[in-house]
């Protein structure tokens, strides 16, 4: 057996080797490229696609049109009116809810098997198929709570499902925070409160932000647990408004309203047996793609300005 | 002129102990125990993390408004020992101290399970290793610590951040940008600016936890000047894995080997005429 001997240094070995390994560098770089551009492509074709389909409906009287019987005189008025108040709902649940609780399993909670438990629960949540939550939200808001099936129970089901997505951008945030501006808050004096709402919330507030929104984006397109708890398809009136004419102004009843979302509207367009229809569904689908993409674009925007000003 | 600053805080730091509150006036100067009084001293004091005893049966006197130095090969226990100082040990689970600090001229003990942390930072600063300025203005992380005492005045916070800035050092180059961002700052700046934070809520101990490891030679030398002033004001302790700067900021020097305190006295003593071998070793450079 020949003794192992180390590479030697002469000029032309190094050349040779140093060449062959960028060989494999550079195929990763095809390869990867390949990968992104096979995302790209389909997310590309699939929006061109609708854009297409639905190229004759973008119009003003499709946004502001009830649906109808007859495609050409269909819209999306109620659906995008609805997906609009049910996010508000969600919004306003799901990130106080969810920035408290990660918080305080951040900042508070002792790190023992019961707080390690609920952690994984909280990651396996995210895990749960939407139509469970949907089961949940029939038997526990529409049944249990008399809820009915309104704008409330919607915004409150998808705030769950997005409740573990807050959760865990908020957790991220937050640890993100370097244990040395936490050490010199408390060595001044500061209680943990005073931290958490002095500098913690303060300096994570683009990581929270960003988590709020992609769970916004995937709350908008959600169908099946609005559908499990009874969502209608075919609305021709709109909630009643939240601001009102008379004191105190402000009007709560439309979160008892029936509504429809963009979704929802899609599914009942595409299931419909007339073409007419299905650039309808195309159109409502493109919007509502743009709607995500658009929501997705505000998160990169704000985490790059929360990135530029606070860089540790 | 003598004016005293008085902030809810002084009678919350009071509270329980029947201290005479402490008078302070423009200077900063405390009216209170001579200088070279114990301002604190550690009695017996025992540091763990989880079952590692890092700190073993230290005492230690730390004289009011002089300078202490703590030197001693990395891993020793400094940092462990200055942080029982300001229970920044409490962060941390699963950790506990033996024995006490006792802090003077209240004569309660900085340790024990029933003294607040809060309290006891409240009354004793500390300036990290790496600058940790707050990522907002230079104006609002001096402010910070006299906001967290409830002050609100908007005279009074400026009439005490200019003063905490002159005090660092930092007057200058800061007051014409007061509220630009603390991470504009140099380095030394920076480090400057986290001492004017400390400095403007009147610590009667400042701790140092070696404060120019992170900084260019002079950036080191403008801080250590500074801390050779601060020695009126305020009492210091120091860790330092540099023995030159413990030679030239410190008044007295004590030197910890492995957890234990070996030998502490007068600065220029200790570098001279060492009377344990260890220290002799270590000063030497034949370790460390
Ligand atoms: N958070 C911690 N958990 C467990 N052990 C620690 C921790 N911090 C420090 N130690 C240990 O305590 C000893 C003293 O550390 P330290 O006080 O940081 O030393 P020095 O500041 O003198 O370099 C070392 O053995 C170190 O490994
Ligand atoms: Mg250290």
């Amino acid at each position: 057996m020949a003794t192992p001997t180390l590479p030697s240094n002469d000029l032309q070995t190094v050349r040779r080797d140093v060449a062959s390994r960028k060989v494999r560098d550079q195929l990763f770089v095809v390869v990867g490229l390949l990968a992104l551009f096979a995302c790209l492509l389909s997310l590309l074709v699939l929006f061109g696609k609708l854009v297409m389909d639905g190229s004759d409906r973008f119009t003003w009287e499709f946004v502001s049109s009830f649906p109808s019987r007859r495609a050409v005189h269909a819209g999306i008025l109620a659906a995008w009116v609805g997906s609009s108040l049910v996010m508000l709902v969600t919004a306003c649940t799901a990130v106080p809810v969810g920035v408290m609780a990660a918080i305080y399993l951040e900042e508070y909670a002792p790190k023992n098997w019961f707080t390690g438990i609920i952690e994984i629960n909280v990651t396996n949540l995210a895990g749960v198929p939407s139509i469970v939550y949907g089961l949940l939200a029939l038997g526990l808001f529409v049944y249990k709570f008399d809820l009915g099936q309104s704008i409330v129970t919607a915004g409150l089901t998808l705030a769950l499902l997005i409740l573990p997505v807050v959760i865990v951008a908020t957790r991220e945030a937050v640890r993100s925070v370097p244990r040395a501006i936490r050490e010199a808050a408390y060595g001044l004096g500061a209680t943990r409160w005073e931290v958490t709402k002095d500098h913690v919330l303060p300096y994570s507030t683009g990581g929270i932000l960003t988590g709020m929104i992609l769970g916004l984006s995937r709350a908008i397109g959600e169908t099946a647990p609005l559908i499990t708890i009874g969502a209608l398809a075919f609305i021709a009136f709109l909630p009643t408004p939240p601001i009102t004419d008379v004191a105190p102004y402000v009007s709560f009843t439309w979160l008892t309203d029936p509504f429809t979302v963009m979704p929802i509207q899609m599914f009942n367009w595409v299931s419909r047996p007339d073409p007419a229809f299905q650039s309808n569904a195309a159109a409502a689908g493109a919007i509502l793609l743009g709607m995500t993409l658009l929501m997705n674009a505000v998160a990169i925007y704000i985490r790059f300005r929360f990135r530029k000003s606070i860089n540790w | 002129m003598e004016t005293t600053m008085s902030t809810p805080s002084d009678s919350a730091i009071a509270g329980g102990h029947d201290a005479p509150r402490i008078a302070i006036n423009m200077d900063g100067q405390r009216d209170v125990a001579p200088r070279n009084a114990a301002k604190a001293r550690a009695e017996g004091l025992s540091f763990y993390y989880g079952a590692h005893r890092a700190l073993k049966d230290i005492n230690l006197e730390i004289p009011e408004r002089m300078v202490t130095a703590l030197i001693g090969p990395s891993g020793c226990g400094k940092s462990t020992f200055l942080r029982c100082f300001n229970r920044m040990h409490d962060l941390t689970p699963n950790t506990r101290y033996d024995g006490a600090i006792h802090f003077y001229p209240d004569d309660f003990n900085l340790v024990a399970k029933d003294v607040d942390p809060i309290e006891v930072r409240m009354r004793i600063g500390m300036v990290f290793q790496k600058p940790n300025p707050f990522p907002k203005s230079i104006f609002e992380n001096v402010a910070y610590g006299l906001r967290l005492r409830g002050v609100r005045n908007r005279a009074l916070l400026e009439e005490q951040v200019e003063a905490a800035l002159r005090g660092a050092a930092l007057w200058e180059e800061a007051k014409d940008r007061l509220q630009a961002s603390a991470l504009t700052l140099s380095g030394g700046q920076q480090q400057r600016l986290c001492i004017a934070r400390a400095l403007a809520t009147r610590p009667e101990i400042l701790l140092f936890d070696e404060p120019t490891s992170a900084l260019d030679p002079i950036a080191t030398a403008k801080i250590e000047e500074l801390i050779a002033q601060l020695r009126d004001q305020v009492t210091v302790l120091i860790v330092t894995h540099n023995m030159q700067q413990a030679a030239r900021v410190s008044d007295f020097t004590a030197f910890m080997y492995l957890g234990e305190l070996v030998e502490v006295g007068d600065t220029s003593r200790v570098f001279t005429n060492p009377s344990k071998k260890a220290t002799e070793d270590y000063i030497t450079g034949r370790y460390g």
